[in-house]
């Protein structure tokens, strides 16, 4: 098991993630620095990820859009509010419009990575922190609407076949 | 599908409401339950009464309620805070698991990291996760 452990705090709105790796720090650190490499993990199966901008300095931006299975569009964006390669990268993380630019009525949460070494390997932990309750619930109900448009879709698929 | 004739017709409804684009975003936007049909109608490049209707269809489904305040009906999105932010951390997470699990078979693939592209390495795929979009979303 990659993932070794993961804390929900429903009071604090913070999800904390530790997992380990067999890799040195350096190619895990790749992994989130080369947007080339970013590409290939961030977005889920079926939704590819393109970064457009993608600047890890202090005050910096990352902008990036997923592509679906019927050619739809999500963006999304951060800013960074820390950076210290290879170890440790802070950042905001949000969603866009249509235009690409950053959607104030969607969540953001702030993300902070560590690696440290161990064992030969890497330990990256993730702290993911919503900004309000009212976002939280506010991407669940996402979530649950996109889950079920997707029954919906795969209903769609069994009834023509 | 065998199930009884009420909840057979529930589930049509759901699914009904569901099955169109306008009434998907209907949804996201009262989470709040803070917008009036009127304030919703302006949204959006159709007659009030197209609106009104769609709110209709998904408060027939359970996906909305009206609320009547001073003169106005505020529609809102099914509530249930806790639950819904429980939901949002399992999603948050169930995101990052599937990503941490692509971290790895990157990392695993050799040297460059250039190995096949996502869907198609050696492990199984986890599935789409619900966040994307989000963003996803969340992916966002």
């Amino acid at each position: 098991m990659t993932v070794t452990s993961v804390d929900k705090d429903v009071d604090h709105l913070t999800l904390t993630l530790t997992a380990d790796f067999t890799a040195p720090v350096e190619r895990v650190w790749r992994l989130w620095a080369d947007p080339r490499l970013l590409e290939r993990w961030w977005g889920p199966p079926g939704y590819p990820a393109t970064f457009e901008e993608h600047d890890l300095t202090p005050g910096g931006e990352v902008r990036y859009f997923m592509t679906g299975p019927e050619g739809e569009k999500y963006g999304g964006w951060w800013r960074i509010t820390s950076v210290t390669p290879p170890a440790s990268l802070e950042f905001t993380d949000g969603f866009s419009d249509q235009d690409g630019k950053p959607n104030p009525e969607m969540p953001t949460t702030a993300v902070r990575m560590t690696l440290t070494e161990r064992g030969g390997g890497t330990r990256m932990e993730l702290r993911s922190v919503f900004d309000s309750r009212e976002q939280m619930d506010r991407l669940a109900e996402m979530g649950m609407v996109e889950g079920l448009r997707e029954a919906v879709g795969q209903m769609d698929g069994v009834l023509a076949g | 599908m065998v199930v009884d004739g009420v909840t057979d017709e529930a589930v049509d409804r759901l699914f009904h409401a569901l099955a169109d684009a306008t009434r998907r975003d209907i949804l996201r936007r009262c989470v709040r339950g803070e917008l009036s049909v009127s304030r919703l109608a302006a949204a959006y490049p159709m007659s009030f009464a197209a609106v009104q209707k769609h709110v209709t269809v998904l408060e027939r489904a359970g996906l909305v309620t009206k609320q009547r305040h001073g003169r106005e009906q505020l529609v809102r999105t099914d509530p249930d805070a806790v639950g819904r932010a429980r939901q949002a951390l399992d999603e948050l997470e169930s995101a990052w698991r599937a990503r941490v699990d692509r971290m790895s078979g990157l990392l695993s693939d050799d040297g460059t990291g250039a190995g096949p592209g996502p869907g198609t390495g050696p492990r199984a795929d986890p599935g789409p996760d619900a966040t994307t979009n989000t963003k996803k979303g969340q992916d966002g």
